[in-house]
């Protein structure tokens, strides 16, 4: 859900000329006056600045590809990948669908919700952490995967103890 | 062994650079395509060679290229569906990520035979990693002259571009996949037209999966006679099969098309069996949208004959006792998996995964959820399993793409062949929670 009046919703992407110069390329792919195409791979990049889409980056993405607020909004809200509120700062994303969970998926959450502390979507206190389930990642003869972006990194045949140490990890790297 | 026509150079060290590709006879289709065969001639061995779309539906790829409309001064566009998401399948994204440059190439004689000038690899927004090795293969292909303007000093200019999606499954349908490239959500389109006449951009367009395209550079370099020699009746080539679930070896697995199921679930070539001794309950040969089968009817179609790894082979019997190969996603569930909860599961993918356009699957699907979810929970009423039976009948067909039929089929198969699981469930809510059904009769004749 995405609620415009929310007040975490500040301007957190700075639209720096570098980063515009890569919206240029990402435009340049396609057709002129076809720059709408460019949204998806441009609302990634202001993702991995952020963590997630706040409103008043999404307006500036419109004023960018000169299209509608709301045609930036609409497609925000569709796409799973796409964040509308704060996030952790990393975002452990654990398949739940039916291959992976015939090799252990659902005692993955589990453990990875008791390991953490918090709820599948909810950050931890000190805002490193927060999972989610998500469908289907592809990845399936190697079960039970999960990912993290925004380079959504891969880990694969994972086990209570593979989740620890990736989860200390993490800690250390801050 | 099978014969490998898209894995066979896929342990060679370095086989993801240029370099090393080129030096296993890389890019010779693209040289033969457009110095000796022109694009008629790229077509005509692509329908000889009776390759058949691998990304589900097994529709023949050269007719679908000869739908192409060719208006004057209107751009034609060819689209890789790289969006790999039907549960169960991984195939796409192994592919990409060791042979790369298989894929470059397909697009090169592909996008050459159909004429079209600017390209896309439309690839799920997960596979980031995937993502980067390809844009780094288009960069060395062009360096090299295979790619950019005048290919070969032909005239011929391509260029081919990666897009990456964003983590919605509606978007493996090509009109949602169009939708979602032109920056929109990815509701999938009304047919007519399609997008052979209006696609992209309403120009004429041609979607086709990465190991459909893939498949094309070595119908170039051998001929579509010698593809097709391969494989079993209209079932032409190898397919890459991805395997998963309870598996001794599960994996990515190129096959000859017509490999019976048994030899490959137990032979050591293969999947070398059922993980830790356990035994065969069900499977799931084509990806989670395909009829749920239990292992008789996996292994034997209902007259006794070995069921084989082809369109035509696993589809016998239809519905009623048959299933799809679909995009060759395999998961093979062992005794001791529960059938109804993994139906539920699925179930809910579905209705996480509908895009809400038409009412039949974005209700019908969360209705099955739920009445699933009361059945695995304890919860379930003896007329429930009518009551799916009739949801899932009012959605199929009744939708503006196939996401609903999908959506259907896991749910009336599991409920014709394991009925007497759902109903056990109901009948006996309390030790439902706390053990699970087993292997069915059918299972235990299979196995013996």
């Amino acid at each position: 859900m995405l609620n415009i009046n929310n007040t975490e919703n500040i301007e957190n992407v700075e639209f720096t000329p570098e980063l515009i110069g890569k919206f240029n390329e990402i435009v340049s792919r396609y057709p002129e006056g076809k720059q709408k195409s460019a949204l998806l791979p441009i609302l990634h990049e202001v993702q991995a600045i952020a963590g997630w889409l706040s409103v008043p980056s999404m307006n500036k993405v419109a004023e960018f590809l000169n299209i509608e607020y709301i045609e930036v909004y609409e497609v925000a809200t569709f796409y799973t990948m796409y964040f509308l509120k704060p996030q952790g700062k990393y975002v452990l994303e654990v398949c739940r669908t039916g291959p992976c969970c015939l090799v252990g998926a659902e005692k993955i959450m589990k453990h990875i919700e008791s390991t953490l502390g918090v709820k599948e979507g909810e950050v931890t206190s000190d805002g490193l952490f927060s999972w989610r389930g998500v469908e289907c990642m592809a990845a399936c003869g190697n079960g039970p995967v999960l990912q993290i972006g925004p380079e959504y990194t891969f880990y694969e045949n994972l086990t209570e103890e593979s989740v620890n140490q990736l989860i200390g990890k993490l800690k250390n790297n801050k | 062994m099978t014969r490998q026509l898209l894995l066979e150079h896929i342990n060679v060290p370095g086989i993801n650079t240029f370099e090393v590709y080129r030096r296993m006879g890389g890019y010779s289709a693209v040289e033969k395509a457009i110095k000796t065969m022109g694009p008629e001639g790229v077509l005509e061995e692509v329908k000889t060679s009776g390759l058949r779309g691998r990304g589900g539906a097994g529709f023949p790829t050269g007719m679908k290229w000869s739908f192409l409309a060719k208006p004057e001064g209107v751009p034609r566009y060819l689209v890789c569906n790289a969006d790999e998401s039907e549960p169960g399948t991984f195939k796409d994204r192994y592919l990409m990520t060791y042979i790369p440059h298989l894929l470059i190439e397909g697009m090169i004689v592909s996008s050459f035979a159909l004429g079209a000038h600017t390209s896309y690899i439309y690839v799920r927004g997960e596979m980031m990693q995937q993502i980067r090795i390809l844009e780094q293969a288009i960069a060395e292909a062009k360096a090299n002259g295979f790619l950019g303007k005048n290919i070969l000093g032909s005239g011929y200019d391509l260029e081919v571009y990666v897009h990456p999606g964003a983590g919605a499954y509606i978007c493996g349908e090509e009109t949602a996949l169009l939708e979602s490239l032109e920056g929109k959500r990815g509701n999938p389109r009304i047919k007519p037209p399609f997008p052979a006449v209006s696609g992209l951009y309403n120009c004429p367009t041609v979607v086709n999966n990465v190991e459909t395209i893939a498949a094309t550079v070595s119908i170039i370099n051998d001929g579509g006679a010698e593809y097709a020699k391969i494989g079993i009746g209209r079932s032409t080539g190898t397919k890459l099969i991805s395997a998963g679930g309870n598996l001794n070896k599960p994996g990515v697995y190129e096959i000859e098309l017509g490999l019976p199921v048994e030899e490959f679930i137990y032979s050591d070539e293969y999947c070398g069996g059922i993980a830790n001794g356990k035994q065969l309950k069900a499977v799931v040969a084509g990806g989670s949208s395909v009829p749920i089968l239990p292992a008789n009817l996996i292994l034997k179609t209902i007259e006794g004959a070995p069921r084989l790894m082809s369109y035509e082979s696993l589809a016998e019997g239809g519905f009623v006792s048959g299933t799809m190969l679909g995009s060759g996603g395999f998961i093979a569930f062992d005794e001791d998996q529960c059938i109804v909860r993994n139906t539920w599961n699925f179930t809910r993918f579905y209705h996480h995964e509908s895009c809400g356009q038409c009412s039949p699957c974005r209700e019908g699907t969360g209705w099955m959820e739920k009445v699933l979810f009361s059945i695995e929970n304890g919860q379930g009423r003896s007329s429930d399993m009518d009551l799916l039976v009739n949801v899932a009948k009012n959605i199929e067909g009744n939708t503006i793409c196939p996401l609903g039929d999908a959506a259907a089929w896991p749910v009336a198969s599991a409920i014709r062949h394991f009925r007497d699981e759902f109903e056990w469930h109901v009948n006996n809510p309390v030790e439902s929670q706390s053990r699970n059904y087993g292997l069915a009769n059918y299972a235990i004749m299979a196995n013996s």
